[in-house]
């Protein structure tokens, strides 16, 4: 490979690209589906919404979409992160910076995965 | 008369850039910019740019013309003056080595890394290897860059990462020798160019396909390499 | 500028284009320690503008072409006065060497049975003349030299050639023996000067169009390596032979490939008329370059020039189609659009003839050593100093090239050089080093620029030059407007060494560079202009008003122009081909 990136989780430049484009799909179906319930439940109630969110395959679309988003997220903030927070346009402390920043990053994907799997499938 | 203002830094001398104004007689005539710059020159010797053919084919003077990558000799005074005035500075992105004259070191090192040759390790035949014109219109569209780097000193993301993502200029040429039918090597080129980095930085942002001076489309280039690596990933 | 330090290789190339590159891939393969000294970098080399392609007989259009046809073409076009040995080696070498091409990824243009594209081109027929038209010209579109070129400087990168690009050469440096032991030369990025040392110095640094106000040729064409040897005292050949292309663009100067007239386009006067069909009745348009670039001049002199001045006349194309423009012509198409404000589809392209090619140079054997007269007339190689390409004078050429010519001549003597040095090399080549003073004597001119703070500008200078150039020494030329040139050229050889430098500084100083290039272009227009004075008859791209005839009695022979005396000498021209009886001179018609 040309360029050997450290930090990358993906394993390769096309499956961090695939895994852009097929989460960006599974993104897009989500909020198709939830805009398109809200427009023909003008006057949703909490009982209705909650029911909703009982159903097996919402919970499972869901529970796609966080991963998805996850995906995405890490991915998109890893491009941008190497774009811009680099030695060459801040000098050596970006290194520190940036593996700190990733870190944060991960931190915080992975405590939004677990809320959102503890709000989906918890008690 | 025109006015120029020209980017000048001289490292003897400057300890930091700055911009020179100039006024030019162009004689009511519509000038090429490059013409205009050796009226400069003659003015003034100090000043200093790269131009070799002067016809758009050397790509020796690739420049930032009114805030616009193009080549000084093939672009019209008619095509970027605004208010009679030229502003003039080097292409951005990559170092300045003096007033218009980048250090292009980086943008020949990413073309060397496509391995920019014919690879066929089969016996050569005592004629010509035969390609039909089908096969050779394939390369229409990628053989005539003259690496002028107009396109990869417009792009984003080779300012950010011009050691790692190879850039437009780069890729085109990484794309004309796998659409070539006589070169054997397509599956080491692909190998070579799966990373985040060395073509996947590309955002199909397109500044490369704006400011051509050849008219050639990296990004639609670079999307072919894309299916090309899907297409043996799979 | 302190004490000058040294760099070795066994082999220096000046000069990065099709000539050099094509010499130092050979090198590169032989595993000599080579470098490529280059003032631009390679790919901005002059070979980059060739249009119209490469000729050479690899029986494609035609499978019964024979290199022998395309020799006889050559021997004619040069107007007897190229030398038969080399121009044999020239045409029968030629198919490997172009099939070598295609083989490092050339990217020609294809027949339907996908063998390499030929288009009929000027002078070129079948059958020594009697069987009308050949089409011979190998063509990658009308973009042969840059992909020429490229493809060059790609298999030199794959062969890890050594490449000094923006290096420029001031001198050659001469040993003790007057063997050539290197080059001083100049890193432009930095302004660091060096000595650089090596057992074969090859000059490929083309030619001098830029002596003419009006040329075809890039700004970088200032005849270096001609002026570089004048200085170091050694002979030019045939420098008076000067190509003036048909179909310069009116006005801009930019070529426009003599493929257009290969593809079917042909001249029209103002009245409309093909007049080309009055002065060569067989060839018409693809007559010889010399004889379309008269038949234009006599046009536009005679009240039949196009345009508010009648200064031009014009190149019809739009009986092609746009699908042929496109297709096979795409470069000029945007040309013209470019420059001419013209699309070739709908009008046609405003022309003129243009200077485009210097056919003399610095003599040489087939082998590209460099060769200088002893004291009683006889060839004598010079140790150490080679040159292939435009710079150099096989010769291939004679008094007049034929298009696509120049591209099969720099890559047959660019190969040939490289083949035959490597074989010196590895026979052991011994040069005494030069000595401190040898290589202060090479930095003489420098120096002395360094010191010029009161003479004139460069720009200026370089005008006055190119415009005595353009009036005495043009397409037509006679006696007294030549000696008046003459003159005027002395006067201003001083003056031209003292040009005043206003840049002293160190960094890409260009203004050096191009102070430089001009002393060079006045070594290169002073010899010029004394050997055409002195070619008492018309010959080729040499024609006089006063002596309108050929004179194979007195000047059947190349010119030598000697640098000492400033005089031209006479030299033989070679009639001795190795396979086939020689072409005796006849009556050149088309």
């Amino acid at each position: 490979m040309g360029v050997k990136p450290v930090t990358s989780l993906g394993r390769s430049g096309l499956s961090d690209w695939l895994i852009q484009r097929v989460s960006a799909v599974v993104i897009a179906v989500y909020v198709l589906v939830m805009v398109g319930y809200l427009a023909v439940h003008p006057d949703l109630s909490y009982l209705q919404w909650a029911a909703l969110h009982q159903q097996f395959w919402v919970r499972l679309l869901t529970l796609a979409t966080v991963l998805a988003i996850a995906a995405h997220a890490w991915i998109g903030v890893w491009a941008v992160l190497t774009d811009y927070v680099t030695v060459r346009l801040m000098g050596a402390k970006a290194t520190v910076l940036r593996i700190a920043l990733e870190l944060a990053t991960i931190a915080l994907i992975l405590a939004y995965v677990v809320w959102a799997i503890e709000i989906l499938w918890g008690a | 008369m025109l006015n120029v203002s020209v980017y000048r830094y001289n490292p003897d001398v400057d300890s930091a850039p700055r911009m020179q104004d100039y006024q030019v007689d162009t004689g009511g005539k519509d000038l090429m910019v490059l013409d205009v710059m050796e009226l400069l020159k003659a003015q003034d010797p100090t000043l200093v740019f790269r131009r070799s053919c002067r016809e758009g084919v050397c790509g020796s003077d690739g420049l930032n013309i009114n805030g616009k990558n193009g080549l000084a000799c093939v672009t019209p005074l008619s095509e970027c003056v605004r208010n009679n005035r030229l502003v003039l500075r080097p292409l951005p992105g990559l170092p300045v080595i003096r007033d218009l004259v980048i250090d292009m070191g980086q943008f020949y090192a990413q073309y060397e890394k496509i391995q920019p040759w014919l690879i066929n390790d089969t016996p050569a035949p005592a004629i010509e290897r035969l390609q039909s014109p089908e096969e050779r219109e394939k390369l229409d569209g990628l053989y005539e860059c003259i690496l002028c780097a107009c396109c990869s000193t417009a792009c984003p993301s080779f300012w950010w990462n011009p050691d790692k993502f190879i850039g437009p200029a780069g890729l085109l040429q990484a794309y004309r020798f796998l659409a070539d039918s006589r070169d054997t090597a397509a599956e080491e080129r692909l190998a070579e160019l799966d990373d985040p980095f060395s073509v996947f930085r590309c955002h199909s942002i397109q500044n490369c396909v704006a400011v051509c001076p050849k008219e050639l489309n990296p990004t639609r280039a670079i999307g072919h390499i894309r299916t090309l690596l899907l297409r043996s990933g799979t | 500028m302190a004490k000058v330090h040294t760099i070795s290789f066994d082999a220096v190339i000046v000069g990065g284009g099709g000539a050099g590159m094509r010499a130092a891939l050979q090198l590169a393969q032989s595993g000599y320690k080579t470098a490529v000294i280059s003032k631009v970098f390679p790919t901005r080399s002059h070979t980059v503008s060739a249009q119209g392609g490469i000729t050479c007989a690899i029986a494609s259009a035609d499978p019964a072409d024979q290199w022998q046809w395309h020799m006889y073409d050559t021997v004619k076009g040069s107007d007897y006065i190229g030398d038969q040995e080399a121009i044999e080696y020239m045409c029968s070498v030629g198919p490997e060497a172009v099939f070598e091409l295609e083989h490092m990824g050339l990217p020609f243009s294809r027949t339907e049975e996908g063998r390499i594209y030929q288009r009929p081109f000027g002078g070129q027929s079948k059958n020594f003349g009697e069987g009308g038209q050949a089409a011979r010209t190998c063509a990658a579109a009308d973009r042969t030299g840059h992909a020429l070129l490229h493809t060059l400087y790609q298999n030199n990168l794959k062969n890890r050639t050594v490449f000094l690009n923006e290096w420029f050469a001031v001198d050659l440096v001469k040993n003790q023996d007057g063997a050539v032991v290197g080059v001083i030369a100049i890193d432009i990025e930095t302004g660091d000067v060096v000595h650089i040392k090596c057992r074969a110095t090859v000059f490929a640094t083309g030619g001098a169009g830029r002596i003419y106000a009006s040329t075809t040729n890039a700004h970088i064409n200032t005849g270096d390596g001609v002026a570089m040897a004048l200085r170091a005292g050694f002979p030019v050949q045939d420098i008076e032979m000067w190509q003036f292309h048909p179909t310069g663009i009116a006005g801009a100067g930019v070529l426009v490939t003599e493929g257009c007239r290969g593809e079917g386009g042909y001249l029209i006067n103002k009245d409309g008329e093909r007049f080309m069909e009055r002065y060569a009745p067989n060839a018409k348009d693809l007559a010889g370059r010399d004889v379309v670039a008269r038949s234009m001049i006599l046009e536009i002199l005679a009240g039949r020039g196009c345009g508010p001045e009648g200064d031009h006349v014009l190149l019809k194309l739009d009986h092609l189609g746009e699908e042929v423009l496109h297709s096979r012509l795409p470069g000029i198409c945007e040309l013209s659009e470019t420059f001419a404000h013209v699309d070739p589809v709908r009008e046609p392209i405003p022309v003129v003839p243009t200077c485009h090619y210097m056919m003399g140079g610095i003599p040489t054997n087939v082998h590209g050593q460099a060769l200088s007269r002893g004291p009683d007339g006889e060839d004598r190689i010079v140790p150490g100093l080679y040159a292939c390409g435009e710079v150099a004078c096989v010769s291939v050429h004679g008094a007049n090239r034929l298009g696509g010519n120049s591209l099969l001549d720099l890559v047959v003597f660019g190969r040939a050089s490289g083949l035959f040095i490597e074989q010196a090399l590895r026979e052991g080549v011994a040069l005494r080093d030069a000595a401190d003073e040898d290589v202060e004597a090479a930095m003489t001119r420098l120096r002395r620029l360094e010191d010029n703070n009161d003479g004139e500008r460069t720009a200026e200078l370089r005008r006055e030059l190119q415009t005595i150039m353009q009036n005495h020494f043009g397409v037509f030329r006679r006696g007294d407007y030549m000696r008046e040139g003459v003159d005027r050229l002395r006067q201003l050889r001083e003056r031209i060494a003292n040009v005043r430098l206003e840049d002293h500084s160190q960094a890409f100083n260009t203004a050096r560079i191009e102070a430089l290039e001009l002393q060079n272009l006045l070594e290169v227009a002073e010899a010029t202009a004394i050997a055409a004075e002195a070619r008492t008859e018309s010959r080729g791209a040499h024609a006089r008003e006063d002596f309108p005839e050929r004179d194979d009695d007195n000047w059947l022979c190349h010119s030598l122009y000697l640098p000492e005396t400033r005089e031209a000498a006479k030299r033989a021209v070679n009639f001795e081909p190795k396979t086939r009886p020689a072409f005796a001179p006849t009556a050149r018609t088309y």
